[in-house]
């Protein structure tokens, strides 16, 4: 493999790794507070890059962006207002199957408004065929861009959770929920701000993404078990772990091209996905005393 | 007026009845000992108290408002904080904040302010980090505010735990046996703090099973047995109660004490 190729595939391998991971984050985000997976997370990818596409019509880019972030934001809010916040002690299996409902509710809702067609929002910068040599490879600059955002979402994520007063009740939640109750924090806000704060960065991962991923209205799902491999991967809530795995799972991908046929990558998520829940259920960063004590 | 008060207060589990018409008033600036052999009803008159567990019948009143059927987190911030028998800290966190999380009530920018780092907040930020270390010193575990909280030694873990609810300023705190599980000194030093907190004029309502404990820093005692109230006194008098005797230790070495 030359060396232009090897950087053409890295540079692939990293843009969708770092999709997979913001998909991820989203999955940890809502595990952290409520201890579920919201199989809908996917869908919010999906809106975003549906609505900014649609908000182009009449906004310039950076606004339609915003707005479609905005949105996904309130109809994440909404899902957990409408479906979540009323039941008392929902089992773990009701809410999985209660979030699958809702990704195809979302998905099907998609399919009526926007048809079937493949979009996509234009490149930032330039077009399909500009691109900066990096060591001889081409990179399009919106590989640049994707990379950057998801980067920036990434630390301005954990300077959240570190530095501010609700990113640290998020974690106060996530850590003992009856002891944050008793601090006075009304944990059942908590939860809506967390499916708030993941259909935002979904979304925004979504707008980023399509002007080289294309996005329908089922590219959801897909993302969805992408981001899960990836989450289980880096041990469930743990963030950093996800940003590491989703930067392998996209590397491999992206090499495994020159190996097996591209029809084969989703089989390779997937395979990758059976193999570490069946031999490190915890993950590869997670450890497995804290895996046990979560409740599953 | 008395701050705390407790009247007929009951709770039914099924055919158990855990708390059985208790009532007593709790007087503002006092320490007041609930004891009683185990399976008396003591936690659950605390979860009562803290909203943790609805209530079957009688009243709680705080200050002369009922509060019995307030969420636990609109219990809190009336003024009422709780430590736990078996401590629960905020994993993956350091000591500090742990304790800047007790100061969430305290906190006036809003939501947003917070989530943007607007300049009200940063200084609010910088406010709560301070007021944490000072109530972290105060109890001795200064040194420790960046170690992670569930790796610091069992006793330092009770401090903070109880650093982190005088964070949220209460004007009533209530200890679940905040001496189990310590040594004879970490017992006299949390004893030390629980006089210390009360001087600073926070009313405190606790659980204990160490009697010396109790004895050397309650104002005044309730017994409980089998969820009935058997008696409420001075500790002097407690110790001489026959009422009292008898269900610790039996009914025949009462006749001889």
């Amino acid at each position: 493999m030359t060396l232009e190729l090897f950087i053409q595939y890295l540079a692939a391998g990293i843009t969708y790794g770092s999709i997979y991971a913001i998909v991820a984050i989203g999955f940890n985000i809502i595990y952290n507070t409520t201890g579920i997976i919201n199989f809908a997370q996917g869908e919010f990818v999906m809106l975003g890059g549906m609505l900014s596409i649609t908000l182009l019509d009449f906004l310039p880019l950076p606004l339609a962006i915003a707005l479609a972030v905005a949105l996904t934001m309130c109809i994440g809010a909404a899902i957990e207002i409408v479906f979540i916040r009323w039941l008392k002690n929902p089992g773990v299996l009701r809410m999985i199957i209660i979030t699958i409902g809702l990704s195809i509710l979302i998905r099907e809702a998609a399919l009526h408004i926007w048809g079937d067609n493949v979009r996509a929002l234009p490149y930032f910068i330039g077009n399909e065929i500009t691109s900066i040599p990096v060591l001889g490879a081409r990179i399009s600059p919106q590989v640049l861009w994707v990379i950057a955002t998801c980067g920036l979402m990434v630390i301005c994520l954990s300077l959240f959770f570190k530095a501010t007063s609700v990113g640290r009740e998020m974690r106060a939640c996530a850590a003992n929920r009856t002891a944050a109750i008793l601090c006075g924090i009304d944990t059942k806000n908590m939860v809506t701000f967390s499916f708030i704060l993941s259909a935002g960065i979904g979304a925004l991962a979504g707008a980023v993404m399509s002007p080289i991923t294309y996005t329908q209205y089922d590219i959801g799902t897909g993302l969805a078990i992408k981001g899960f491999t990836v989450a289980i991967l880096g041990g469930l809530g743990n963030s950093p772990g996800a940003v590491a795995a989703g930067l392998l799972l996209g590397i491999i991908e992206a090499f495994s091209v020159s190996i097996v046929p591209l029809a084969f990558q989703d089989a390779i998520a997937i395979a990758i996905l059976l193999v570490i829940l069946f031999v490190r259920p915890h993950g590869l960063f997670g450890s497995s005393t804290t895996a046990g004590l979560k409740e599953y | 007026m008395a701050l705390l008060r407790v009247e007929q207060l009951s709770k039914k589990f099924g055919g158990l009845q855990a708390v059985d018409s208790v009532s007593f008033a709790l007087q503002e600036g006092s320490i007041k000992a609930v004891i009683g052999p185990n399976g008396a009803g003591k936690t659950t008159l605390f979860n009562l108290i803290s909203g943790t567990l609805p209530v079957s019948s009688g009243e709680v009143r705080f200050r002369g408002h009922a509060i019995q059927g307030l969420r636990p987190y609109q219990v809190a911030r009336l003024g009422i904080a709780r430590t736990f028998q078996n401590i629960k800290m905020f994993a993956g966190m350091t000591a500090l904040e742990n304790v800047m999380v007790g100061r969430h009530v305290q906190s006036k920018a809003g939501f947003l302010a917070s989530m943007f780092r607007l300049p009200g907040s940063r200084s609010e930020e910088r406010q709560i980090r301070l007021k944490s270390l000072e109530l972290l010193d105060l109890l001795g575990i200064a040194d420790h505010a960046e170690t992670e909280a569930t790796s610091l030694a069992f006793g330092q873990q009770r401090a903070v735990e109880l650093a982190r609810a005088l964070a949220l300023e209460p004007t009533l705190l209530l200890l679940d046996e905040p001496a189990a599980g310590l040594n004879i000194y970490e017992t006299a030093e949390i004893g030390r703090l629980i006089t210390k907190i009360r001087d600073m004029g926070i009313t405190v309502l606790l659980v204990e099973h160490d009697m010396s404990l109790v004895m050397d820093i309650s104002d005044e005692i309730v017994v409980l047995s089998f969820g009935q109230k058997i008696a409420e006194d001075v500790p002097t008098k407690i110790q001489r109660n026959p009422e009292v005797i008898k269900i610790y230790l039996g009914e025949e070495t009462a006749g001889q004490v």
